[in-house]
C-alpha cells in the first residue's frame, strides 16, 4: 500500500516536471511554497551606489504576467528574513526582518539585530528600523528611510532573473543536447514582488566576508 | 498525507503555545514564524536537489546542517548531470565542489566589489542584478578544468535581463 502510494507520487512528480512546472533560481522550487506568499524567487546582495552600504533584495511570487501583477499582495502572516553570518559558522549572527502590516499597507523592517533565537523558527526582534508604503502597480517607487540610514522599497518589479529555463528542461529530459544560440529568456516580460533594503555597512559591523541567506517564514 | 502531518504538527505546536500563555495572561502571546522556504546561491535547490521530498527538506534545513545532510546527494546529482566531471575551472573535484554548494549561503564581501563570478581567482563576493549566474554555474558544472568542455552546455546564451537596471535605489527595473 505504502509502496503503491510512493509509486504514484513518483509518477505524479515526473509528470509535473515533464508537464513544464517551472523550477528556476528558486522560483516555485518545492510544492509547499508553490503559489504561496512564502515562495522566494531570488536573493541578491550587492554593494550599493554608495559603497558604504549593502543592498539586500528578496523577490517572491514570480512569473507574474503584467495582467496579474496588480493582484500580487504581501501577506501579513509571512516574514522575510535576511540571515547574516559574520564568523563563518553558517549560523545567523544578525537578522534583517521584513513584515507586512495590512492595516497601514506598509512593509516594516526590523534589524539588523542579533536574534534571540536562531534556526527555522523566529519572532520579531528588537525595534522597527524603517518602514515604507507598498508601491502600487504602475506607481512610481516609494522609498522609506529609517533613522539609522536604512532605505526600503516594497512592491512589484520586473523579475531581474534571466535564463533559458525551458531549454534547460528539454536538455534534462533528453529532448535537446545543448542550448540554443541565441537563447530565449523564460522570465522575459514577467514580474515579481520585491523587497529592497539598503543598509549602512556600519550596522552590520563586519569587515571582510559575510554569508547571507534568505528565509521565508509563516506565522504559526 | 504530508500536509495532514504538517497540520497536526501546527495544531500541536499552537496548543503548546496557547497553554504556556495561560500561565501569564497579562502578556500578549509572542508570535512565532516557522520556515517554509530559503535560498542562498541561485538555482541550488532547483539544480542539485532532484527529489521532491528532498526539495522540501532542503528548504527547512538550516545552513549549518546542510552539508552533512546533502553533500553526498549533491555529488550523486553532479555525476548524473555530468558523468565526465573530474574537476572544474576552479580546480575543485566533485567532493570539494559539492561540499561548497551543499551549504547554500551567498558569500558577500563587505569591503570590495560584489559579483557572483569575476575570474577564477575572484568569485563569490556577492550577487549583482546583472550577473549571469546561470552561465557561471553551467561552466562550473559542465566546462571541465578549462571551462571549454561541453560547449553546448556551458551557456544558455541569455546574457542579460530584458530591462535595464537603475543605477540608484531601488535598483530593480519597474514592472512590465
Amino acid at each position: 500500500m505504502k509502496k503503491k502510494k510512493m509509486h504514484i507520487a513518483a509518477i505524479v512528480a515526473a509528470f509535473l516536471i515533464v508537464a513544464g512546472i517551472l523550477y528556476a533560481a528558486d522560483h516555485i522550487d518545492a510544492p509547499t511554497v508553490t503559489n504561496q506568499s512564502t515562495d522566494i524567487t531570488d536573493l541578491y546582495v550587492f554593494r550599493a551606489q554608495d559603497p558604504n552600504n549593502l543592498v539586500f533584495v528578496a523577490n517572491s511570487q514570480g512569473l507574474a504576467s503584467p495582467g496579474n501583477t496588480a493582484s500580487l499582495k504581501f501577506d501579513a502572516n509571512t516574514l522575510f528574513e535576511f540571515n547574516i553570518d559574520k564568523d563563518g559558522d553558517n549560523v545567523e549572527d544578525l537578522v534583517i526582518q521584513c513584515k507586512y502590516d495590512a492595516a497601514s499597507n506598509k512593509i516594516q523592517v526590523y534589524g539588523p539585530v542579533v536574534p534571540s533565537m536562531v534556526g527555522t523558527r523566529s519572532k520579531l526582534e528588537g525595534n522597527m528600523s524603517a518602514e515604507v508604503g507598498v508601491t502600487p502597480y504602475g506607481g512610481s517607487a516609494i522609498i522609506g528611510t529609517g533613522s539609522t540610514g536604512i532605505k526600503v522599497f516594497a512592491g512589484p518589479r520586473d523579475d531581474p532573473f534571466f535564463f533559458d529555463f525551458n531549454k534547460y528542461k528539454e536538455i534534462l529530459a533528453g529532448m535537446a543536447t545543448g542550448f540554443a544560440n541565441p537563447g530565449t529568456d523564460t522570465f522575459a516580460g514577467t514580474n515579481v514582488l520585491s523587497l529592497v533594503v539598503e543598509v549602512p555597512k556600519s550596522l552590520i559591523g563586519a569587515s571582510g566576508n559575510i554569508n547571507v541567506w534568505l528565509e521565508a517564514k509563516k506565522k504559526i | 498525507m504530508k500536509s495532514t502531518i504538517k497540520l497536526i504538527a501546527i495544531i500541536f505546536t499552537s496548543g503548546v503555545l496557547i497553554s504556556s500563555c495561560k500561565k501569564n495572561d497579562t502578556m500578549s502571546p509572542t508570535v512565532y514564524y516557522e520556515q517554509q522556504d530559503q535560498m542562498g546561491r541561485p538555482g541550488i535547490n532547483t539544480v542539485f536537489v532532484a527529489d521532491v521530498a528532498d526539495k522540501e527538506t532542503f528548504n527547512v534545513t538550516t545552513p549549518s546542517l546542510m552539508g552533512a545532510a546533502f553533500q553526498s546527494k549533491f555529488q550523486a546529482r553532479l555525476s548524473a548531470l555530468n558523468p565526465g566531471y573530474t574537476v572544474n575551472v576552479l580546480g575543485l573535484d566533485n567532493t570539494t565542489f559539492t561540499s561548497v554548494l551543499a551549504t547554500d549561503v551567498l558569500n558577500v564581501s563587505t569591503t570590495g566589489p560584489t559579483k557572483f563570478f569575476t575570474s577564477t581567482t575572484d568569485y563569490l563576493t556577492g550577487r549583482g542584478l546583472a550577473d549571469d549566474v546561470i552561465d557561471n554555474e553551467l561552466t562550473l558544472i559542465f566546462g571541465g578544468s578549462t571551462g571549454a568542455s561541453n560547449p553546448g552546455l556551458t551557456s544558455d546564451h541569455v546574457n542579460a535581463n530584458d530591462k535595464v537596471f537603475l543605477t540608484s535605489f531601488p535598483y530593480l527595473a519597474s514592472p512590465w
